[in-house]
């Protein structure tokens, strides 16, 4: 374990050291999350029926999700391993005597931690100080916040699990842009990051369910603000750790497969 | 200790030809053509040589250099390392092995050289006092005193390369790949390099295989030359057996006070003549330098005599030349 332990410290310590676009994304994303909220607020306002997803819990999920971003956002890549695969400095990494799959997961694991240590504190603060109706609540119980934690640590190591599959698929088609697109944007939607799943009609909703994206970022949210009960919070425990297995095995089993066919050319 | 037997490995290249028309064709059917980088390719290597792997471009050096760190996975043909199939045993072989390929870098760009090497510590899981004892001899000599604190971006290419070649070594490994390590590299550095690869080999009996296109590195370094073109092996021997063999001629160049008449002397051939300075070239395969010298000093009053073989590259070149690479 321990080389996997070392990778993940320096790359989290490296990722640390960008303060620049930890600003930059700080702004953005709370821009984002207050736009959001306010369009929201019009839906809401114009509507006739009441909506299964309060409006309170809508804000609280919105904050939460852009404070948390880096944790829950597919869309969050690392082009170092992309041109790793592209230019051929994969060579190293297979001098190295651990497991690729592993090595990888624990690059792309702490390049997310560290971008949401710098980012999440600040949205969080101020989101929890701000008026009423745009304010970020407090979690719904004592019970709902730590499942919230549990579900969004195991969200997240379930999200590098997917990514992870993108990744692996650029040593064939060796451009990431296709399946970034394609994944990036169908995880995107899928995980309740453009619309919040709870608004989404009834069949869709099913839909989201069978995959395995929402268990990324659209379950801890929920949770943390009471959408989704304690006891109906613990089964999906077990969906997350499900689908962790089968991700994980199916994507060490093509690494292992794809890095016996590489094709390193030059230099 | 390496022993590589009938290797091969072959390339397939997507090709079309210029234009639209082939372009929107491609994507549907695409047209492959099979570039074979390793023929047959066997040789023996044994403990505490150091051997020079040398070839043109596209030679297939890389190719074999990749296939015996475990990176390339061959179609054909045996290889054992230290009891080992690489592609196989990847893991258990790579702890055993360094590498440096000199085109590219393992060391992280953004944060200082320390901070890679402690990565690679714990990734090869080097002890602590083995760790520091290496660290401290490598940043003797190699000189990395001020570096080491500095992140990688921030070093010229002389002390990035002197960094990579150390980072290879941490883990004491028993064989060394060098891919072209002084490929861009100043003379001094060139020559610290070298210095070093020299001493580990005699100390620390690290068995080391270097591809280079430096003749200097191949004359200052190795015991051994295994010539690869078009995938084949096409010479393996000591330097100076290539050297005597494909050596066909010297230079004499012969101050004298003066003849009119140029001599005739067997197996030479005349350059110039011109205000008592005489160019020679003598077939050095059918006649000594000195016979030639002991028939001069016979006709002429030799001022002064100096003999030049032909350079190390000029050799190589004609070596390309004649078999076709």
């Amino acid at each position: 374990m321990k080389p996997y332990i070392s990778a993940l410290r320096v790359r989290f310590l490296n990722g640390l050291q960008y303060r620049a676009a930890a600003l930059g994304g700080l702004t953005t994303q709370f821009f984002w999350g207050a736009m959001a909220i306010f369009l929201y607020q019009a839906f809401y306002q114009s509507g006739s029926q009441p909506q299964a997803f309060k409006y309170s819990e809508l804000v609280t999920y919105i904050w939460l999700q852009q404070a948390f971003l880096a944790l829950i956002m597919l869309y969050d890549w690392d082009y170092e391993l992309f041109d790793m695969i592209t230019s051929g400095n994969i060579s190293y990494e297979l001098c190295r005597p651990c497991h690729i799959y592993g090595l990888w997961y624990t690059k792309l694991l702490s390049k997310r931690l560290a971008s949401a240590t710098l980012r999440f504190s600040p949205i969080v603060i101020i989101a929890l100080l701000l008026p009423t109706p745009y304010r970020l609540s407090l979690p719904h119980s004592i019970m709902s916040f730590l499942l919230f934690i549990i579900t969004m640590i195991l969200g997240l190591l379930l999200l590098v699990a997917i990514s992870m599959l993108i990744y692996i698929s650029v040593f064939k088609t060796m451009s990431p842009v296709g399946s970034m697109a394609f994944i990036g944007i169908t995880g995107e939607f899928f995980s309740g990051m453009t619309i919040p799943i709870p608004l989404m009609p009834q069949w869709l909703q099913r839909v989201c369910y069978i995959m395995p994206f929402r268990w990324t970022a659209d379950l801890p949210l929920r949770i943390y603000s009471g959408n989704i009960r304690v006891e109906q919070g613990l089964v999906s425990i077990g969906v997350q750790l499900l689908w962790i297995l089968i991700l994980v095995s199916v994507g060490s089993i093509m690494m292992k497969r794809i890095t016996k066919r590489v094709v390193v050319q030059g230099g | 200790m390496i022993r590589v037997e009938g290797l091969c490995k072959t390339f397939k290249v997507p090709k079309r030809p210029a234009g639209i028309k082939a372009a929107a064709k491609a994507l549907f059917k695409r047209e492959y053509i099979e570039i074979e980088a390793l023929r047959e390719v066997s040789f023996n290597i044994t403990a505490g040589e150091v051997v020079g792997y040398i070839g043109p471009n596209g030679a297939g050096k890389s190719t074999t250099i990749k296939v015996m760190s475990g990176i390339l996975v061959p179609d054909k043909g045996k290889c054992e390392i230290l009891g080992r199939t690489p592609w196989d045993d990847r893991i258990a072989h790579v702890k055993d092995i360094g590498v440096v390929f000199g085109q590219r870098s393992q060391l992280m760009w953004d944060i200082p050289v320390i901070d890679s090497f402690e990565l690679l510590r714990d990734i090869y899981r080097v002890p602590d006092n083995q760790y520091r004892v290496n660290l401290s001899k490598l940043r003797d000599i190699l000189d990395l005193g001020d570096i080491l604190e500095n992140p990688v971006r921030q070093l010229s290419l002389g002390q990035r390369m002197r960094c990579e070649i150390a980072a290879s070594l941490l883990h004491n490994p028993k064989i060394l790949f060098l891919d072209e390590p002084t490929i861009g590299l100043d003379a001094v550095s060139k020559i610290a390099v070298r210095r070093f690869i020299k001493d580990i080999n005699r100390e620390n009996g690290v068995t080391v295989i270097l591809t280079t296109h430096d003749m200097g590195d191949v004359e200052a370094l190795t015991d051994r030359i295994l010539l690869i073109g078009k995938g084949e092996i096409l010479f393996d021997g000591s330097f100076n057996k290539l050297k005597s063999s494909y050596n066909s001629y010297s230079i004499l160049t012969v101050d004298h006070s003066g003849c009119d008449n140029a001599p005739t002397i067997a197996n030479t051939s005349m350059l110039s003549n011109i205000n008592g300075r005489m160019v020679l070239q003598v077939d050095t395969k059918h006649r000594s330098i000195s016979s030639v010298i002991n028939q001069l000093s016979d006709i002429l009053e030799i001022r002064d005599i100096s003999v030049e073989t032909r350079p190390i590259e000029e050799i190589i070149a004609a070596l390309y030349k004649e078999y076709h690479i």
